[in-house]
């Protein structure tokens, strides 16, 4: 059994399109979990449908959203203060050198990440690489292990199988709510996948049809 | 937010001549779009706080959508797509463009204070 799971990802709703089911499974056996979340998502384009927010509001409402989705996945939250879209600018060793303040602290067992350059979003692949530099830097018997998430459309054909396949269509439900805490993104992010498959059907089977399961790499220092 | 009205807004951008002000400008597709669609591409651009100060102002449009040209001493600033507005904290006024998910494509903002940063 894990003893403490740290999840690292820039922005509100990350950890609920990416892990919410394992989370949720992680809290069903006791494990504590720390959201360390990067940015307040402030650039994003969904302003909710029918639109509520606007680029000024939307930090404000993004943070309400993400303490509501930590709530409903019962885990800690930690917010880190980058902004969004700027991570790939910033220092990468300073932002390595954060989040080990972070791991050090909360001494976690499983560190759950992006997958460097296979996670599409620039602030995906640059906080998932100052994560896994953060780990590097602990001693080597210290280090936990690192889930490394990927999302690009080839990620499978050039890294291979991911260890990790976790079905989480069990308490798929508790991941469906925490997507929806998110309120001013979900409509607009699922409705982008509707889009694709051009068919009229409901937000949360196109949901349940991507994101049953959850695929994480075993990241080998 | 809401559609815009012409002459509302070209009265408040006519209120913000010859003083120094602060301008946020944006356009983006979204860091997904070629994730999402392999034949298109990932563009966008913003400034934020940039300060200025220009001395021509006018919105025009066709009751839908509106671009907006700011003169200044030496340039020009242009947004294309305009749709909506609102007025943020009693004295910034924000424009945007949406699509019909509610994505935001393109904004102006004006303000004669900082926007949060
Ligand atoms: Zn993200």
């Amino acid at each position: 059994m894990e003893k403490h799971v740290v999840v690292i990802y820039p922005h509100p709703d990350d950890e609920s399109f990416g892990a919410a089911g394992t989370i949720a499974k992680f809290r069903e056996e006791g494990v504590p979990v720390t959201y360390l979340c990067g940015t307040l998502g402030e650039m994003g384009r969904n302003m909710g449908s029918p639109i509520f927010a606007n680029r000024e509001t939307l930090p404000e409402i993004r943070k309400k959203e993400l303490i509501d989705a930590c709530e409903v996945l019962d885990m800690n939250l930690e917010m880190l203060g980058y902004r969004d879209k700027t991570i790939e600018f910033e220092d990468r060793n300073q932002i390595a050198l954060d989040l080990k303040s972070y791991l050090d602290k909360i001494k976690p067992s499983l560190v759950i990440t992006h997958y460097p350059d296979y996670a599409v979003h620039p602030d995906h692949n640059a906080l998932g690489a100052a994560a896994i530099e953060a780990v590097r830097l602990m001693n080597p018997e210290d280090r936990p292990t690192v889930w490394a998430q990927a999302i690009s459309n080839d990620y499978e054909e050039v890294l291979g199988k991911p260890e990790i396949e976790n079905d989480i269509t069990a308490i798929f439900d508790k991941k469906i709510d925490a997507i929806f805490a998110h309120a001013s993104q979900a409509q607009g992010v699922l409705g982008q996948r509707r889009d694709e498959a051009s068919v009229n059907i409901d937000l949360k089977e196109i949901a349940k049809q991507n994101m049953g399961i959850e695929r994480f790499y075993i990241w080998k220092f | 937010m809401k559609p815009i009205e012409l002459e509302k807004v070209q009265k408040i951008i006519d209120g913000f001549k010859n003083k120094e002000v602060y301008v946020h400008l944006e356009t983006t597709n979204g860091a997904y779009a070629s994730h999402i669609n392999k034949k298109a591409y990932n563009v966008g651009a913003y400034i934020r706080n940039a300060k200025v100060s220009f001395n021509q102002a006018k919105i025009v449009g066709d009751g839908k959508s509106y671009r907006v040209g700011l003169k200044m001493e030496m340039g020009w600033i242009y947004a294309e797509g305009l749709t909506d507005w609102t007025i943020h904290e009693d004295s910034k006024l924000l424009m945007a463009g949406h699509d019909r998910e509610g994505r935001l494509m393109v904004s102006l903002q004006i303000s004669e204070t900082p926007f949060s940063y």
